[in-house]
């Protein structure tokens, strides 16, 4: 049966249905216990599983997200819980020189399956520690699947296959997203009450169209479709990709799209240079340039740290008016 | 230990005071939405930003947290500016880049941020550069109970003891960490013995008595400027508010919220004032409204104060010019 869930609820009823299937799934982060999550993603955990499988640790992010390796190395199936993505520099060396490369430096003797779930974006004020993207530094790092849902459904069947999941992922999931009374926007959606599983590394297809692909992930999904119901109201139509995750990449779909429409747009919430949008236009150039009948487009945050004040912070990061000039320039070169 | 003086006091007080007044109206405006982001308020811990402060020069340098308006302001902060900034305004302290986490204020040498227990790195390298300048400036850095379990916070006092540097860890320890306790999050009872581990002292004091704050710090500037090395204080209070605006507290037990209520540091004071010292009531009520008139002032300022440019976004990335 369907139901109409928030994305932070879609969130915790796959973590409440993994916890129930197998005794080794266990969550532990910064007030995801009593408080629920800072996000809401949490909310009724600890009522059901008891502090020995929702624990709320100390501010200790090296130490707890290190805890979460070494206990995956043993066989448990940690879900581990970053508040924010900023904060990973405190814990960075447990990231990327071992929960991403014990696998490998291992000969595969060890494997971590481990998720690491944390929160992203800006667009409420929280100024330049509080507002990063920065899912293209974690999958430049070898070894880390990277899965960024923009649904509620999208999010609970990504969740359990990442839970699932034989290596650690990194989970992204943007505040703007989760539907809490304190920040603006937040979806909603509907999502089968069963357990469900969505493959990693399959791109989904948000709106389909002919004239230019938008290729696009997490909150910016939302800010495409919405750009793209104003260029359909001028007879332009957008196909829109949701990548899903980043690592995987599934070029496929994103060549076939350009195949067809001859345009790309890629819009990013991250920072412009050396990141996701610079990927798939490359991926783009590579395989599909023959393809193209205008150059590749970005939109994304033009390398300057997130700023506080409204009209600054509005400036840098990509919306739904940007979206719509840059797609309606693009078709027109 | 000498007992404060009446003028010393009521200059504590007055702080104090202004700090309140100023968090609990930001507080107010927080809520109608003008201003963005999170906001996080240091009502009840008053005591420990002034205490600490009256200790305090010009040239001596403070590094703070996330809940660093007391802190500012027991520093001297132009009140205009700072509002300015929690506003996003371009006359505020940083343009209107950083806002209510992310404070700087070369003028009275300080800065502060949103990253747990990032501030005391920092703070050991002012000290450093105080004494390889050969000056007997300090540095301060005030942290919470919940940055004493990062690493940064054994790595700094080590680097500070071993190098003997004119450091004071000021620990605020008010019971939580968003809605961890210290009991959940800590293996020992008290963070000052922790500063055996690192062959420094130790103090343990009552955050919520100015008096005993400002005594306690005292010793530890004197021992810094001396050059004799750091000095880790811990002074315990309570967080009066939500760890931030919007925080429904749900893991606050109701009795102990009240209980903290009657221990906190302006009441207490005030009852110092009115009956150890003479103070009146009316002299009381008279700093209060100096205070608030300054308030409304500085509030006014960054209301009516434009906005920076959409485009200045782009600027300060980098120091203009760059090379010396
Ligand atoms: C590295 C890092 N981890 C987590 C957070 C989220 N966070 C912000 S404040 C806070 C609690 C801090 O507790 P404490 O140090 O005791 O200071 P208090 O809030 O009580 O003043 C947490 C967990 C953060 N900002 N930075």
């Amino acid at each position: 049966m369907s139901r109409i869930l928030t994305f932070a609820e879609a969130i915790s009823e796959a973590m409440a249905q993994e916890m129930e299937r197998d005794e080794r799934v266990f969550l532990m982060g910064e007030d995801v216990g009593r408080y629920g999550g800072i996000f809401g993603t949490d909310v009724g955990l600890y009522d059901k599983f008891g502090p020995d499988r929702v624990i709320d640790t100390p501010i200790s992010e090296s130490a707890f997200i290190g805890a979460g390796i070494g206990a995956a190395m043993e066989g448990l199936r940690p879900i581990v819980e970053l508040m924010f993505v900023d904060f990973f520099g405190v814990a960075m060396d447990q990231i990327f020189n071992h929960m991403a490369k014990i696998t490998y430096m291992s000969g595969g003797n060890f494997s971590v399956p481990m998720v690491l779930r944390t929160a992203i974006g800006g667009g409420y004020g929280d100024a330049a520690q509080h507002s990063q993207i920065l899912y293209s530094l974690f999958a430049h790092v070898p070894g880390i699947k990277v899965v960024v849902p923009s649904t509620p459904y999208d999010a609970k069947g990504l969740l359990i296959s990442s839970i699932r999941d034989d290596n650690p992922v990194m989970f992204f999931e943007h505040k703007l997203l989760a539907g809490l009374d304190w920040l603006p926007f937040g979806v909603k959606g509907e999502v089968p009450e069963e357990p469900y599983t969505l493959p990693l590394g399959k791109a989904d297809i948000k709106r389909s169209g002919k004239d230019l692909t938008i290729v696009t992930a997490s909150l910016m999904v939302h800010r495409a479709l919405a750009a793209a119901d104003k260029l359909s109201a001028e007879g332009i139509e957008a196909e829109i990709i949701d990548l899903r995750s980043l690592v995987p990449l599934d070029k496929e779909t994103i060549l076939t799209s350009v195949a067809k429409t001859h345009r790309l747009l890629i819009v990013d919430e991250d920072y412009l240079s050396y990141g996701m949008s610079g990927e798939i236009a490359a991926v783009v150039a590579e395989k599909g340039l023959y393809d193209l009948e205008a150059p590749i487009k970005r939109l994304a945050v033009p390398d300057v740290p997130i700023p506080f004040s409204h009209p600054m912070e509005d400036f840098v990061l990509p919306n739904e008016k940007k979206i719509y000039a840059a797609a309606k320039a693009l078709v027109q070169e | 230990m000498a007992k404060l003086t009446k003028e010393e006091l009521i200059k504590m007080y007055s702080q104090m005071v202004l700090i309140r007044l100023f968090e609990s109206k930001i507080g107010e405006i927080y809520g109608k939405g003008a201003i963005p982001g999170e906001m996080h308020l240091s009502n009840g811990q008053e005591a420990i930003a002034v205490g600490v402060c009256a200790n305090l020069r010009a040239d001596d340098a403070i590094s703070s947290t996330h809940r660093a308006h007391g802190h500012m302001i027991a520093k001297g902060v132009d009140l205009k500016k700072m509002t300015a900034e929690l506003f996003g305004r371009k006359a505020g302290l940083c343009k209107g880049k950083g806002g209510h986490m992310h404070l700087f204020d070369p003028s009275i040498k300080f800065g502060c941020g949103g990253i747990v227990g990032a501030g005391l790195p920092l703070a050991v390298g002012s000290g450093l550069a105080f004494k390889r300048k050969g000056l007997d400036s300090v540095s301060v850095v005030f942290f919470g109970d919940g940055a004493a379990n990062q690493g940064t916070f054994h790595e700094s006092l080590n680097l500070a003891a071993l190098w003997k540097l004119p450091v004071i860890f000021v620990c605020e320890d008010n019971c939580y960490g968003i809605s961890v306790t210290k009991e959940m999050s800590t293996a020992i009872k008290s963070n000052a013995d922790r500063a055996v581990s690192y062959g420094i002292p130790g103090v343990a004091a009552d955050g919520n008595d100015v008096a005993e704050v400002y005594q306690a710090t005292k010793a530890a500037v004197e021992r810094a400027r001396k050059g004799e090395g750091p000095t880790l204080l811990e002074f315990t209070t309570y967080r009066l508010m939500g760890h931030f605006e919007g925080d429904p507290e749900v893991y606050k037990p109701k009795e102990e919220h009240e209980e903290a209520l009657r221990n906190e540091p302006i009441i207490r004071l005030e009852k110092v004032l009115l009956e150890e010292y003479g103070v009146s009531a009316e002299e009381l009520v008279k700093i209060k409204e100096a205070r608030q008139a300054e308030i409304e002032e500085a509030i006014k300022f960054a209301e009516t104060s434009p906005w920076p440019k959409p485009e200045e976004a782009l600027e300060d990335v980098f120091v203009e010019g760059g090379v010396r």
